[in-house]
């Protein structure tokens, strides 16, 4: 429900909301929210240091890491499931080249290798995706190399090549749709790390830079307010918190519908 | 026993290459002239440039390059850091002792709430209790650190005063590092007041750091303890008039061993990707922030030993793990490897 709410936000920022996130109106610099003393109706969540409303900052701000979220996800999926295949099908030294260099990119921790990467490519968030991206295709290979390989043994795969399927038909129409589902499931999984993983690159100045309004970027931006005005780092931290329990109770739920078809492999 | 090391080794030395390929490859990919890039922001003077020339090797081709990088990894030679002009191997091992503190603790925590959680909400499956613990755990690990860290920040050290903001210890005690862990230090320090001191410098870090393994550890702890209470085992333990609390301490309990060691292994990425976080924020003077700082200040002999160093430190971890799970687990043991 919530989710629905979040891509709402997203689709229909400019309309709904009350500023322009980079509009900075300098003289109500630092108020706090509505609720509080000193408060205006009119920035419902207060502003920051420089005076632009948190609320349209936060509300773009899901524009962006949606974005992030599903360009990471797509990106990592679409060739970690090729490859993956092409591993499982294949086998031999393709497939061990194909699972050695996951293995090293697994050895770093993500965090980790995709702030070295972002170092190498230069900030910002397109870069933050790609790098996130890599370090979550591995994950994707080895899920579905380990469908495909109990998938091989299937007598469809056997009948579908003795009446002279090509390699790639089979890979792709005949064993791919059955190997969907643990892969879906582990989609939803990184789409809600990869929200996480975007703020934490923005937080950290290697993602999305000011003035963008990205959620981790935000907290980063007003970090040194935080005595003073606490209300600019709470509030895009819930919206990372919300956003990524919705998605995270979407994804519960999707594995619990899909459970009874996933083997327990 | 031995021969599954021996396996487990033989499989960690691509991987140890290719880690080596990355940290390697990684300064030569960089833009921009990479004596320049090496030698800082403060300009390179003649002599200097010879050096790092020399020390790159760029003129020789890249193979050639490459294999005298590793032979100076296997020497224990990592290079210098720009900024400090200490081994980047020094300047490690130095840091080390405090994010390892930090994680220990960290997981300590995870393990003694959350095994008892996920034990309680599995015994008491569909109750608001179990409904309770599974919410708390979704948004523990829904949450971004950084943020956590900071709000705890917000109430802990500013509204209420509790605790202090950063740092291992208050600069009003002078304690010797004989081990580099602060707690096992200020106990063999006779500074009055000083374990203390540390234990309180350790509390918000260690929850920050510990919450999303603590989340995790409880759901799995959970799932494992449902799918062994429904076994028919247990069924029979408690017909032939076995207490449940025995049934629970000895016979799920061993399970659920299983379930936390899996679980550490899987977490030690991700305790030292949030220890980057969480040092950050704190102010802890760990490996997280010591590669942030470098990476930042572009002294990319500490990045490249860093990554080379932390990626070890995980595959040695995840060695002892998988070792620690053999042992509990025997018959993984005479498995014959299908990965």
């Amino acid at each position: 429900m919530f989710l629905v709410l979040v891509v709402l936000m997203a689709l229909f920022a400019d309309v709904i909301s009350p500023h322009e996130p980079a509009e900075q109106y300098r003289q109500f610099a630092k108020l706090p929210p509505a609720w509080k003393e000193g408060g205006q109706m009119q920035f419902f969540l207060g502003t920051d240091y420089a005076g632009r409303d948190m609320l349209s900052r936060i509300i773009h701000g899901s524009r962006l890491s949606l974005l992030a979220g599903a360009i990471v996800v797509v990106l990592s999926l679409s060739v970690g499931v090729f490859l993956g295949l092409v591993a499982g099908y294949r086998g031999g030294w393709l497939e061990t080249t194909i699972m050695r260099v996951m293995d090293t990119i697994m050895a770093v921790p993500g965090l980790l290798l995709a702030l070295v990467l972002v170092a190498i490519l230069g900030p910002g968030l397109l870069n933050a995706m790609v790098a996130i991206a890599i370090t979550y295709t591995p994950y994707f290979v080895r899920l579905t190399r380990a469908s495909t390989l109990s998938e091989l043994n299937r007598d469809y795969v056997t009948a579908s090549k003795m009446t002279g399927a090509s390699s790639t038909r089979l890979m792709f129409v005949s064993i791919l749709p059955n190997c969907m589902a643990p892969v879906i499931v582990q989609g939803t999984l990184s789409f809600s790390t990869a929200i996480l993983d975007t703020a934490a690159l923005g937080f950290l100045g290697m993602g999305a830079q000011a003035p963008t309004p990205e959620w981790g970027t935000l907290i980063a931006e007003n970090r040194d307010l935080i005595l003073n005005a606490p209300w600019t780092v709470t509030f895009p931290g819930i919206a990372i918190l919300l956003a990524v329990l919705a998605i995270n109770l979407v994804g519960d739920g999707l594995r619990d519908a899909l459970d009874p078809k996933l083997k327990r492999s | 026993m031995f021969r599954f090391l021996i396996n487990r080794l033989m499989l960690l030395v691509p991987v140890f290459i290719g880690v080596t390929v990355v940290a390697f490859g990684f300064i030569r990919v960089l833009p921009g002239d990479p004596v320049e890039v090496l030698a800082g922001e403060r300009g390179v003077s003649a002599e200097k440039r010879v050096e790092i020339l020399a020390n790159l090797g760029l003129d020789k081709p890249i193979w050639q390059q490459y294999f005298s990088y590793l032979s100076d990894v296997l020497h224990g030679d990592l290079g210098v850091s720009v900024k400090t002009n200490r081994p980047v191997v020094e300047e490690f091992f130095e840091l080390f002792p405090a994010t390892a503190e930090l994680a220990i603790c960290a997981i300590i925590f995870a393990i003694m709430i959350g095994v008892p959680a996920g034990i309680i909400a599995a015994l008491k499956r569909g109750s608001k209790i179990d409904q309770g613990i599974m919410g708390i755990s979704l948004v523990g690990y829904s949450m971004p650190i950084f943020w956590w860290g900071l709000l705890l920040i917000i109430l802990f050290s500013n509204t209420l005063n509790l605790t202090p903001v950063s740092g291992r210890l208050s600069f009003l005690f002078d304690v010797d590092p004989v081990t580099g862990f602060m707690l096992i230090d200020t106990l063999l320090s006779d500074e009055k007041g000083s374990f203390l001191n540390a234990l309180h410098h350790l509390i918000l870090p260690t929850v920050v750091l510990g919450t999303i393994p603590l989340a995790v550890i409880a759901r799995q702890t959970r799932s494992a303890m449902l799918e062994v209470l429904n076994e028919d085992y247990v069924r029979t333990a408690r017909a032939k008039g076995l207490s449940t609390f025995r049934v629970v301490t000895i016979h799920a309990l061993r399970n659920a061993l299983i379930t936390v060691v899996t679980v550490i292994g899987l977490m030690v990425a991700i305790l030292l990707a949030g220890a980057i976080l969480t040092e950050t924020i704190f102010g802890w003077p760990g490996i997280g922030k010591w590669i942030i700082f470098s990476i930042f200040a572009r002294d990319y002999y500490a990045v490249q030993g860093g990554l080379l160093l932390i990626a070890l430190t995980i595959m040695t971890v995840n060695l002892i793990v998988d070792l620690l799970y053999g042992f509990i687990n025997p018959r993984i043991l005479h498995k014959k490897d299908k990965s």
